[in-house]
């Protein structure tokens, strides 16, 4: 079977050297020197001139065929070029799309009748273009590439596996591109499976047909953009196909790897974010930690979450933290200001507006919840509702993204025990919630019992404010948040 | 035999129900060289993706297929408009109203349930936007005989010379087109009025406008005409007029073993990137108006925009000197550039900003800040 093909390649090899040395098509020339002598005519050109000169020699050679504006149908003689698909410079294949036109409410993508590489475009976006008139100008790579019918491509070099391929008459539809890719690997055409439209094969399909023999993910190999000699064939031949132990990787999208650093300059909000934090960090902060036991906040919420469920809103702790940290503000003022660019003046805020940290898909946002001091738990939980829903559709406006005067950040939720939490200017304190873990504790009596311990971790401006101060305010907040109950005693 | 429709949208009587497990059942059968399909679910990202589907999947060197379709209220924008010039997203976003971009090309239409869309597929060589006119002009004569129904040269379907219950749009592509039209049967006129007018003021671009004409429902002239009277008559034109012997099939656009890949199809038709980055780059230029509440005191300042694939490329905010210093506006408009136009996004950036800004000018800056997030829609 073997000689036959190669008795078979070798006869098709000299008929094609012949027809390219009639056409003079340097690139092909210098790939079938690869696999053969090279013909004495280009062995002399070789020698004398330098790669470069050589080049553009070949370069001149390259046929750039203008790709008309084919004709749309309707007796329509112009359109509109709304969209270009590439630029000058670009690489295309075949039925890779161009751009898109627009005429009398039609739509219609024009799509590549060649491979090779754009080299002019005729028109701007916007501009009109007429029906017959040239639209681009490809360089194509060989003068087979040049027929006018939507036909099967033959492949730019004589390969054994794709010689027979087209002997036997099966033709596999794939560009030039994927052919190297498949004939660098050692993968038959006809026994991967194409799907690109009407069957083609693509480059993904390559890439999964090799992963599945060597059941790792390879990384893509590049694209050539100009000769250079195959890397060599990796160790796929004999199928080390899913050995007993290996497990094909999920399937994850996969990511360009360019195996390059990619530098983006920063905009918009995280350049904010930037900004924001430096002037942050130039406030001197000291933290104090401490934990909470909520074993009795766990029991009344289980107790009031039906109710509160049947007046429309889910009930969670975060209400009971915020209202807590409101009626301690009212004993310590001085949590609840900010001090001027200057340093010279401190303001006392008369509203509780107290933030709540949010993780959005845009990043960190703090929407405040206003007025605390006028709003009962469930006022705060139904506000807090609604600024969540607000924030994960991506709503949050400047009204509720700004004004807050002290801030909770509820980090727990993820996860986590304690954190050191930085200040939003201008507020002067902040308090990092952890997880609410189960844990063993002594009881009064120095029994050991389970209670719900979260850890809370308070960073605040040591300019205005002392650990003392700190100190007391947290455990003002810790003792209504352990004895739900004296909430009642300081209600307004 | 068509199937007779009843109650809800769509039910198969039992003479004409096939189980299809693949869409090669459904697609490929040669007894049909025709098709006839009406689409179960009224989402706008679901049936949009359904043509996307079969425009991609389906040959149609063999067959035409008329795809019958009807979506809960959304508006949709041609493939080259700009969704802030054409439609009000804050009144849309009260009113929970969706915009989609399909992938044709025409002008904006607002649909809901009493507006019927119907999509002629066929190959590039068959595309004939009269001819499937003609099919809802000859459907709507047969059955209201009284109604005066013309296509114009605009391919729209006039009644009465002068409403418009019709519009057209149509793509093409390598080898297969598709053209679809809208056919106002019961429409929510006065939703129209509210939702389609420009979310900000000062756009100025080169994507495709609307435009607008007087709209009228065929039942405001033929009140007795019931949609499913009007579904059938369609069908029944259609496979007379292309000599087809086709039934009306149901399908459900969410089935991916009917249709594979079309969850990835809907997912892309609901991205930002498609609905809002596919905009043609334009312009905003507006006035703004600045304000002081005490004592009370009026500024006005420029706004200039440049907004490309829907991120704000730059931005310029000219406030006179002595209301603020350049320094501090021109860091707000610092702060917009590389977002998405957007004022949510805007608003984000601007108040992360503001805890920055802080003192005397403070009160002038965020107002400035909640006049350029008003000026974005």
């Amino acid at each position: 079977m073997a000689a036959v093909t190669r008795g078979s390649f070798s006869a098709l090899r000299v008929l094609l050297t012949q027809q390219y040395r009639r056409r003079s098509f340097g690139p092909q020339n210098l790939r079938l020197s690869r696999t053969e002598p090279v013909p004495s005519r280009w062995a002399a050109s070789l020698q004398t001139s330098c790669s470069r000169t050589l080049h553009t020699a070949m370069a001149r050679h390259r046929p750039v065929v203008q790709f008309k504006l084919s004709d749309i149908g309707e007796g329509i003689m112009e359109v509109t070029v709304k969209e270009w698909y590439v630029k000058e410079g670009d690489r295309v294949s075949q039925f890779d799309s161009i751009c898109e036109v627009q005429s009398d409410k039609a739509s219609v993508t024009i799509t590549s009748r060649y491979d090779g590489v754009i080299r002019r475009l005729y028109y701007d976006a916007d501009a009109t273009a007429l029906v017959g008139k040239p639209l681009v100008d490809i360089e194509t790579e060989s003068a087979s590439e040049l027929s006018q019918e939507d036909v099967v491509e033959t492949p730019a070099m004589a390969h054994e596996e794709h010689t027979h391929q087209e002997i036997k008459g099966h033709k596999t539809q794939a560009t030039p591109a994927v052919r190297r890719l498949a004939m660098e690997n050692n993968i038959k055409l006809s026994e991967v499976v194409g799907t690109g439209k009407d069957g083609r094969i693509l480059k993904e399909d390559i890439l999964n047909f090799l992963a599945k023999q060597t059941g790792a993910i390879l990384p893509p190999a590049p694209l050539f953009q100009e000769i250079q000699t195959p890397g060599p064939a990796p160790v796929a031949a004999p199928p080390l196909s899913a050995p007993a132990g290996v497990r094909p990787p999920p399937a994850t999208p996969r990511p360009v790897f360019t195996g390059k650093d990619v530098t983006e300059p920063l905009k918009g909000f995280h350049k904010a974010m930037v900004k924001t934090m430096t002037a942050a960090l130039k406030i001197p902060h000291f933290g104090y930690c401490d934990e909470v036991d909520l074993s009795r906040l766990v029991l009344l919420r289980s107790e009031l979450k039906p109710v509160a469920e049947r007046r429309g809103v889910k009930l969670s702790y975060l209400p009971f933290f915020i209202k807590a940290a409101s009626l301690s503000l009212l004993h310590f003022p001085i949590l609840n200001s900010t001090l001027d660019e200057g340093c010279q003046n401190i303001t006392f805020k008369a509203s509780h507006n107290i933030g709540v940290a949010m993780d959005t898909s845009q990043g960190l946002l703090v929407p405040s919840v206003k007025s605390v001091q006028l709003l009962s738990v469930f006022q705060v939980a139904q506000e807090l509702t609604r600024l969540q829903a607000l924030g994960a559709a991506g709503q949050l406006g400047t009204a509720e993204l700004s004004g807050g005067t002290f801030t909770l950040s509820n980090i727990g939720s993820i996860g986590g025990t304690y954190a050191k939490p930085v200040i939003l200017p201008p507020e002067v304190a902040i308090g990092a919630l952890g997880k609410i873990q189960v844990l063993p504790r002594f009881d009064p009596d120095g029994q050991v019992k389970a209670a719900h311990i979260m850890k809370v971790s308070w960073s605040a401006d040591h300019r205005l404010i002392d650990g003392a101060t700190m100190c007391r305010f947290s455990n003002l907040w810790r003792e209504y948040l352990e004895n739900p109950a004296s909430m009642v005693l300081d209600l307004k | 035999m068509l199937s007779h429709l009843r109650g809800t949208f769509c039910v198969l009587s039992a003479g004409v129900q096939r189980a299809w497990s693949s869409s090669s059942c459904l697609f490929m059968d040669p007894s049909s060289p025709g098709l006839v399909l009406q689409s179960q679910s009224t989402d706008v990202f679901q049936n949009l993706a359904l043509e996307d589907w079969i425009d991609a999947h389906v040959d149609l060197q063999q067959r035409s297929i008329l795809l019958l379709w009807r979506n809960r209220p959304a508006v949709v924008i041609g493939r080259h408009q700009n969704p802030w010039a054409e439609c009000s997203l804050p009144a849309m976003r009260s009113a929970q109203v969706p915009v989609a971009r399909r992938r044709s090309g025409g002008g904006t239409v607002y649909h809901d349930l009493g507006n019927l869309n119907l999509t002629f597929f066929a190959s590039k060589k068959a595309y004939d936007r009269r001819r499937n006119l003609k099919v809802v002009t000859d459907a709507l004569r047969r059955v209201r005989p009284q109604l005066d129904v013309q296509a114009t040269d605009r391919l729209d379907i006039l009644l009465n010379g002068q409403y418009k219950i019709s519009g057209t749009a149509s793509r093409l592509s390598r080898k297969s087109s598709y053209h679809h039209c809208t056919l106002l049967h019961s429409a929510d006129r006065s939703a129209i009025a509210t939702l389609l007018r420009p979310s900000c003021p000062g756009i100025r671009s080169n994507a495709t406008p609307s435009v607008p004409s007087p709209v009228a429902n065929l039942t405001d002239h033929a009140p007795s005409l019931q949609w499913e009277e009007l579904l059938e008559a369609v069908v029944q034109q259609y496979s007379s007029e292309f000599g087809l012997t086709s039934a009306s099939r149901c399908v459900d656009p969410a089935d991916e073993v009917l249709f594979p890949g079309i969850g990835s199809m809907e997912a892309e038709l609901c991205s930002w990137e498609w609905t809002f980055g596919k905009t043609p780059k334009f312009r905003v230029e507006t006035q703004l108006e600045l304000r002081d509440e005490q004592p009370v005191a009026r500024c006005s300042a420029e706004l200039q925009l440049e907004v490309k694939n829907g991120l704000v490329e730059t931005c310029r905010v000219e406030v006179p000197a002595a209301w603020l210093p350049e320094r501090l506006s021109a860091s707000l408009a610092q702060a917009l550039l590389g977002e998405r136009f957007c004022p949510h996004r805007a608003a984000a950036a601007l108040s992360t900003l503001l805890r920055c800004e802080s003192g005397p000018l403070h009160g002038r800056l965020r107002n400035l800040c909640d006049v350029l997030v008003a000026a974005m829609g």
